[in-house]
């Protein structure tokens, strides 16, 4: 039996139910074989045409089908599949009726490409100013792309679907949102305001403007022939990230409630920290500085020592600089025993989920303390002789894992990290 | 902050930071002036036939000092990071490095503008039959600006206030429309008074003088056309006028605030906020009493800010809700201030935290008799926000 409040005499804060979706399939089940089997969900895109685009690849989720399509509809439907099968796991609440609030990670909105060129077509015109544009766009024909493209549509789909409590949540803290919608989560159970809460992160936006927006960045991978090779963190010739499509859905609980109820508890989160970077816009402080604090302020939030962490699910996004500052910054908080954690990036496989990537890691990572086995890092074939981790490259690992770290390091400055485990302090 | 452990009684809460940039001018003086000569700031032409309440110019080289930062922003991001500074200014920590080191920011943001020519240029060259499968990935690619990105992006309001004024706590960014604005107060307030965090920066920026959020707003018919009439005054007229404005508010526990003689305007004792379900008329009233209810005890000099849109049929359920309530003098910001979506409950909280600092609520400025005239000095002012759409806030606003 374990004490309900942690060391700093806060509620216990565990995972009952879990959702996952990626370019790897729907569910933990698939997933999981897949991920550990060393598969790659990145594919040659289909879904546009890809014509005069330096990457063409993604790890899109093409087996889901919305219908007009929209991106924000492709997030919102994965954001309720994997909302169902946290659920069902969990056995919370009743149909409809899940007891604490909902707190959504999700891609900024905007009117997308296909209802804007339904607009021009509807103009009729050969030659036509955005005010022709504005002026068809009333009169009741296109309400209901005024609903799909609020920003808070998708929170209040899920939430009226599941009936979650109170104000939903949507947030964004770039590819630290999944991350942030676990925290917010985590905050709101420690504070007493709740026994439960959902947490939901969802990534549908593989389009063609989000492409040209990153490629534009030189963000991406160019490495596009063979697809399933293009993904190659802590790699010597890594050259970007893949953009991917993914959601992920955790059922938090307190101890006490998880355990008064019989819910079988799937792991812990122990700790959770957040710090600001405000050097540059895409790029980390030199120095590191932000990203150390950010990991500090996460152990020091569960209550632990580097020596306690026994694998690093890295952010690991495969671009030139993302993957040489998390070697410098891991380097500076756990020291020596950077070149004995072992450590993979999920993203080598399911590619860069953004929006989600921080939900969909927690979730691997908790199959990972689950499964005592950590899935490889693949396309890991020339190493970075400057980046010291002990990978875990291209073949799974079985291994004793009781606490991971789980980070998150977006645009805007943004750090997070969690550190899950497999049972209460 | 999250390694900090909850402390068994709520803390007290005060706003002592106050950041505007409006249609009204920039800093609470000129915008209080503004409101004392009940002065609004419409354009019926830029627009025409819809209605915009403009920024009143100012010179961002005062608080962006860096041209670079100024142009990697479009003028929503530059508006917000404006009033961020006024903000800090207001609450004497501008460059205080160890205070922004460790300030928990909360922002509310929609999404910034896009090139309007680039899209314009790709439509209407498909209207005169450019069908190539790449045609569009081609055009985007040399068309758009590079850094456009970043200056859409919802969570690089908060970015790039963290870069310019040197903030290094946390950054959260919450999207939704307008009671993103409450949650980002609700949960800033949730933080500091459970003893998570001693200082937040919130609050929210909006362009409104952008056609692409017209077409989306006109979708719904939300766009107020051709005649400004106050917010109480739209019911057979309806729709919302699009407003730009910068609000961001410094949320201090009074113990931090004391320790460096930090001055509260007031006291922030509650945000709350939910989501009717606006499938039957009533709904949305019924969910703004339930939150009502929720507020702490009002025996005080009570008032009521609405952020009320003008858009139906969400203004009139919330017209009967304050009719509830009608021995509480109502202000709109909406007929002020325009409609500034994700801004408009920070700039609620703001005019509530001034007024009651001022000893004197603004004066009405409506036709229906909505708004009555106030004497005395406010000392509890509820905000209420409900979207016109979906999403209800309120948080009430007292004299320490």
């Amino acid at each position: 039996m374990t004490a309900p409040r942690d060391k700093l005499g806060r509620p216990v804060v565990v995972v009952t139910g879990m959702g996952i979706m990626t370019s790897l399939g729907n569910g933990k089940g698939d997933n999981w074989a897949k991920l550990v089997a060393g598969e790659s969900g990145i594919r040659t895109i289909t879904r546009f045409p890809v014509d005069g685009l330096k990457t063409t690849m993604a790890g899109t989720v093409d087996f889901v089908s919305v219908d007009p399509f929209s991106s924000t509809g492709l997030s919102e439907r994965m954001a309720e599949l994997v909302t169902e099968e946290a659920l069902a796991q969990a056995g919370i609440g009743a149909k409809a009726d899940f007891p604490g609030p909902l707190f959504l990670a999700v891609a900024p909105v905007e009117v997308e490409w296909p209802q804007r060129r339904e607009l021009g077509r509807a103009v009729g015109a050969l030659d036509f100013t955005y005010d022709d544009l504005l002026r068809i766009s009333g009169g009741g024909k296109y309400s209901a792309y005024h609903h799909r493209f609020m920003f808070g549509s998708v929170a209040a789909h899920l939430a009226e679907t599941f009936g979650t409590k109170g104000s939903p949540i949507s947030l964004s803290t770039a590819c630290a949102s999944g991350a942030t919608s676990i925290q917010l989560g985590v905050e709101a159970i420690r504070r007493g305001e709740t026994d439960a809460a959902l947490c939901v992160a969802t990534d549908g936006t593989v389009n063609p403007e989000a492409l040209v927006r990153f490629s534009l960045l030189s963000a991406l991978s160019t490495q596009n022939d063979p697809p399933q090779a293009a993904s190659r963190p802590f790699s010597k010739n890594r050259d970007g990230f893949v953009m991917a499509e993914g959601a992920g859905a955790l059922v938090l609980e307190s101890y006490e409630a998880a355990t008064a109820r019989g819910a079988k508890i799937l792991g812990v989160i122990a700790g959770c920290g957040e710090l600001t970077d405000s050097f540059h816009r895409t790029r980390s402080s030199p120095d590191g500085k932000p990203i150390i604090g950010c990991m500090n302020k996460t152990l020091a939030d569960a209550g632990m020592t580097p020596d306690q962490i026994d694998h690093i699910n890295a952010h690991g996004t495969a671009t030139p600089e993302n993957d040489k500052m998390e070697y410098n910054t891991t380097s500076a908080v756990f020291g020596e025993l950077v070149q004995k954690i072992p450590v993979t990036s999920n993203k080598s496989m399911v590619g860069h989920t953004i929006s989600a990537a921080g939900a969909v890691e927690a979730i691997f990572s908790l199959l990972t303390l689950e499964h005592q086995r950590i899935p490889p890092t693949i396309n890991y074939d020339n190493p970075d002789p400057t980046i010291l981790f002990d990978v875990v490259g291209n073949k799974a690992r079985d291994a004793r894992v009781t606490a991971v770290m789980s980070n998150s390091f977006g645009f805007g400055g943004q750090n997070a990290s969690l550190i899950l485990t497999r049972e209460p302090a | 902050m999250t390694e900090t452990a909850s402390k068994p009684g709520p803390t007290e809460v005060w706003i002592t930071g106050i950041g505007l940039a409006t249609s009204l001018g920039e800093g609470l003086d000129a915008n209080w002036a503004a409101l004392q000569e009940k002065r609004i700031n419409v354009d019926e032409k830029g627009f025409a036939p819809y209605i915009v309440h403009p920024l009143m110019p100012v010179t961002y080289d005062s608080q962006i000092p860096k041209k670079g930062d100024q142009r990697q922003m479009e003028a929503w991001q530059r508006i917000g990071v404006y009033a961020a500074g006024l903000a800090l200014d207001s609450a004497g920590i501008k460059g205080n490095k160890d205070i922004l080191s460790k300030i928990d920011m909360v922002a509310a943001a929609g999404g910034g503008e896009r090139d309007l020519n680039v899209d314009t240029g790709v439509l209407t060259a498909e209207a005169k039959g450019a069908n190539a499968p790449g045609f569009l990935n081609e055009r985007l690619m040399s068309d758009l600006r590079p850094t456009l990105f970043l200056a859409q992006l919802s969570n690089l309001l908060a970015g790039n206030i963290a870069i310019v004024h040197g903030i290094g706590g946390t950054s959260r960014t919450f999207m939704g429309e307008e009671v993103a604005g409450a949650d980002a107060a609700r949960i800033a307030l949730a933080r500091i008074a459970s003893g998570e965090s001693d200082i937040a920066l919130i609050g929210g920026s909006h362009n409104g003088e952008r056609k692409d959020l017209m077409v989306l707003y006109e979708f719904g018919d939300f766009n107020l056309k051709d005649k400004f009439a106050p917010v109480w005054a739209r019911e057979d007229h309806a729709g919302f006028a699009l407003g730009s404005a910068g609000a961001f508010l410094v949320l201090e526990s009074k113990a931090h605030a004391e320790a460096r003689g930090a001055k509260p305007f007031a006291k922030l004792s509650s945000v709350v906020a939910d989501l009717a379900r606006r499938k039957q008329p009533g709904d949305m009233a019924a969910t703004l009493e339930k939150l009502w209810a929720k507020l702490p005890k009002r025996d005080g000099k009570g008032a009521i800010i609405s952020g009320a849109t003008g858009a139906e049929p969400a203004t009139s359920e919330e017209r009967g809700f304050l009719k509830s309530h009608a021995d509480f003098p109502v202000r709109s910001t909406g007929t002020m201030f325009g409609h500034t979506m994700e801004t408009q409950f920070p700039l609620g909280l703001a005019l509530a935290a001034l007024s009651i600092s001022r000893g004197a609520l603004f004066p009405p400025n409506d036709s229906t008799g909505t708004e009555i005239e106030m004497q005395g000095a406010p000392t509890q002012i509820v905000v209420v926000g409900a979207g016109h759409w979906r999403g209800e806030g309120m948080a009430l606003v007292e004299a320490v």
